[in-house]
């Protein structure tokens, strides 16, 4: 029997090296030259203080600590993360497989669909798609009346899960803009998947007579998923930042408010500094997320 | 067996396919009997795949005509269903599902097709899986699985199906050489058990051990129909005496 003879020990690149030290040094030189500059030159009053304020806000009446406009805009981000997430996956999904299809016709649908978007700015999408919803598609659903006919319990129930109910209709648009506008997106990545699925699947599935419904269900999907996952994450992180374009149709989340912050405090540079910790602390952790799931599979069969 | 109209189980009637302007297959007449074993060779290119698969309309075709027991293939979901119930077919590549286990494989057919319930479709599972000889590997999934093994699980998923032909491209022209023989046994099985078969292969031992008829292919035509007697012997075209020649010298 051959003797366990233990490997040898890799050397760890975890040891701090001398160039290590000269990089950090030069960032954290130019980090102060900019702070300096900033202050000195721009003649700039840090007031970092000032700007925490917009975190929380005590309410003078009841002495009741509230969320101030900085954890508004999170929440109202995170909203329309989660629920832009699962309506542009709904498209998505929905898109990609007319994308496969046998009709002609689905199949120019969803292709003008993704090429419309991919070749317009997505500030020109916004304008636009939310002149037409605005003005066209929400009048139809009459939300203005969930307000006055709701009861206070549902009304709560509402407020947790799409923001303040004055807000609704404001939030919709945002929403449907921010989904339509990444569907496409999600629409490519599902397409991609299924299309990686090679032909001989296809026919064997066929010729094992199976309908298409179900030789797309029981063989094609659950292959591609493997390969659609992963981006399917990433693109959900970048559902999060891109978010933020929604501010342009004054959906109150992190990136309007912080307008709003910026401009009573005219502590410009703070408030946009720590705007951009809150979208790195909000991403961050997901994409970490994503990679462990990435490792591990998911819990989806490897063979 | 009688040569009358009514017996012919499968009938192809001047069947013409084009890839584009590309012309795979032209003016295929073939005429196979309940029972029949059919064995089609030619060389790489010839359209012998494009021919069988026409058969089970995983191509469509532009001229001529196909009849299955007297019926006319047409395009319609429907219609294609049930083609595929009474045509079973078998890859070169096999095209096991790789993400679900080998038992599950030849269940998909029967759930979705048959639409038995799942201990029916188990129970034909294992018969069909005892039958090629492998009930040991139900519960594994394909890529655990010898490329003869899977092979013949892919037969077992054909059979499920209760099929009244069975098609095979290239069976085991994807294998390893000590492979071979276990899967052409259970196709030797398997014709003397009376299924009608047609079979695309270069192996000519097989061919003259199973085949009722050889058909030989060339640029997109049948070139030559023959008894294997015969078509071994004395072929009737200078270009199944050449394939012939180039095939049996090693
Ligand atoms: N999907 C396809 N598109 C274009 N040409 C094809 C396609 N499939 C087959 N062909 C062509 O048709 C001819 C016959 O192919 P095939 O039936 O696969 O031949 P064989 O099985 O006899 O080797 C070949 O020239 C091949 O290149
Ligand atoms: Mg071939």
């Amino acid at each position: 029997m051959p003797v366990n003879r233990p490997p040898p020990a890799l050397e760890k690149a975890k040891r701090i090296k001398l160039l290590d030290i000269v990089v950090i040094s030069i960032v954290a030189v130019v980090i102060i030259a900019i702070y300096y500059r900033v202050e000195h030159v721009l003649v700039y009053r840090w007031n970092w203080g000032l700007v925490f304020e917009y975190f929380v806000r005590i309410d003078e009446a009841t002495g009741d600590i509230l969320p101030n406009l900085f954890l508004k805009g999170v929440a109202m981000t995170l909203r329309l993360a989660f629920w832009g997430t699962i309506i542009a996956a709904v498209i998505g999904i929905v898109m990609g497989l007319c994308r496969v299809s046998n009709s002609l016709f689905l199949k120019a649908v969803s292709r003008l669909y993704v090429e419309l978007i991919r070749n317009i700015p997505p500030v020109v999408f916004i304008f636009v798609f939310y002149f037409f919803i605005s003005s066209q598609i929400i009048p139809l659903l009459g939300l203005d009346n969930i307000a006055y006919t709701a009861s206070p319990n549902t009304i709560a129930v509402l407020e947790v899960l799409f923001g303040p109910i004055g807000l609704f209709t404001n939030f919709l648009a945002g929403l449907i803009c921010l989904a339509v506008f990444e569907g496409a997106y999600i629409t490519e990545i599902v397409r991609a998947g299924i299309q990686s699925i090679g032909k001989g699947q296809w026919e064997a599935a066929r010729a094992g007579g199976l309908s298409r419904f179900f030789v797309l269900r029981d063989v094609i999907l659950p292959q591609a998923l493997k390969t659609i996952l992963p981006p399917l994450a990433s693109q959900f992180i970048i559902l999060v930042k891109d978010s933020s374009i929604v501010s342009l149709i004054s959906v109150q989340e992190l990136t309007f408010l912080t307008q709003d912050v910026s401009n009573t405090t005219t502590q410009f540079f703070e408030s946009w500094m720590l705007t951009a910790a809150l979208y790195f602390m909000m991403c961050f952790p997901l994409a970490m997320l994503f990679q462990r799931f990435e490792r591990t599979g998911l819990g989806i069969q490897k063979h | 067996m009688s040569n009358s109209e009514a017996s012919h189980f499968l009938q192809i009637k001047g069947l013409g396919k084009w890839f584009g302007q590309f012309c795979a297959l032209w003016d295929i007449n073939l005429e196979v009997n309940s029972g029949e074993r059919v064995v089609v060779c030619g060389p790489s290119g010839s359209g012998k795949s494009t021919m069988i698969r026409c058969i089970n309309l995983l191509e469509t075709f532009e001229a001529g005509e196909i009849l299955i027991d007297g019926e006319k293939l047409v395009n319609n979901p429907k219609k294609i269903l049930a083609i595929r119930r009474k045509v079973g077919m078998v890859f070169q590549n096999f095209n096991l599902f790789p993400h679900i286990t080998v038992l599950q494989n030849l269940m998909l057919g029967p759930i979705r097709n048959l639409n038995l319930s799942k201990s029916e479709a188990a129970e034909t599972a294992m018969k069909y899986l005892e039958k090629v000889q492998i009930p040991e590997q139900a519960k594994k999934y394909p890529s655990q699985l010898s490329g003869g093994q899977q092979q013949r699980v892919a037969i077992a998923r054909a059979l499920c199906m209760n099929p009244e032909m069975m098609l095979f491209d290239e069976p085991t022209s994807a294998l390893d050489p000590e492979m071979i023989s276990g899967v052409l046994d259970i196709m030797v099985e398997l014709a003397e058990g009376g299924m009608t078969m047609i079979v695309v292969t270069h192996e000519m031992g097989f061919a003259k051990q199973v085949a009722d008829t050889m058909v030989f292919m060339d640029h997109g035509e049948i070139v030559e129909v023959a008894p294997p007697e015969q078509f071994f012997t004395n072929p009737q075209s200078d270009r199944s005496e050449l394939f012939l020649s180039q095939i049996l010298s090693h």
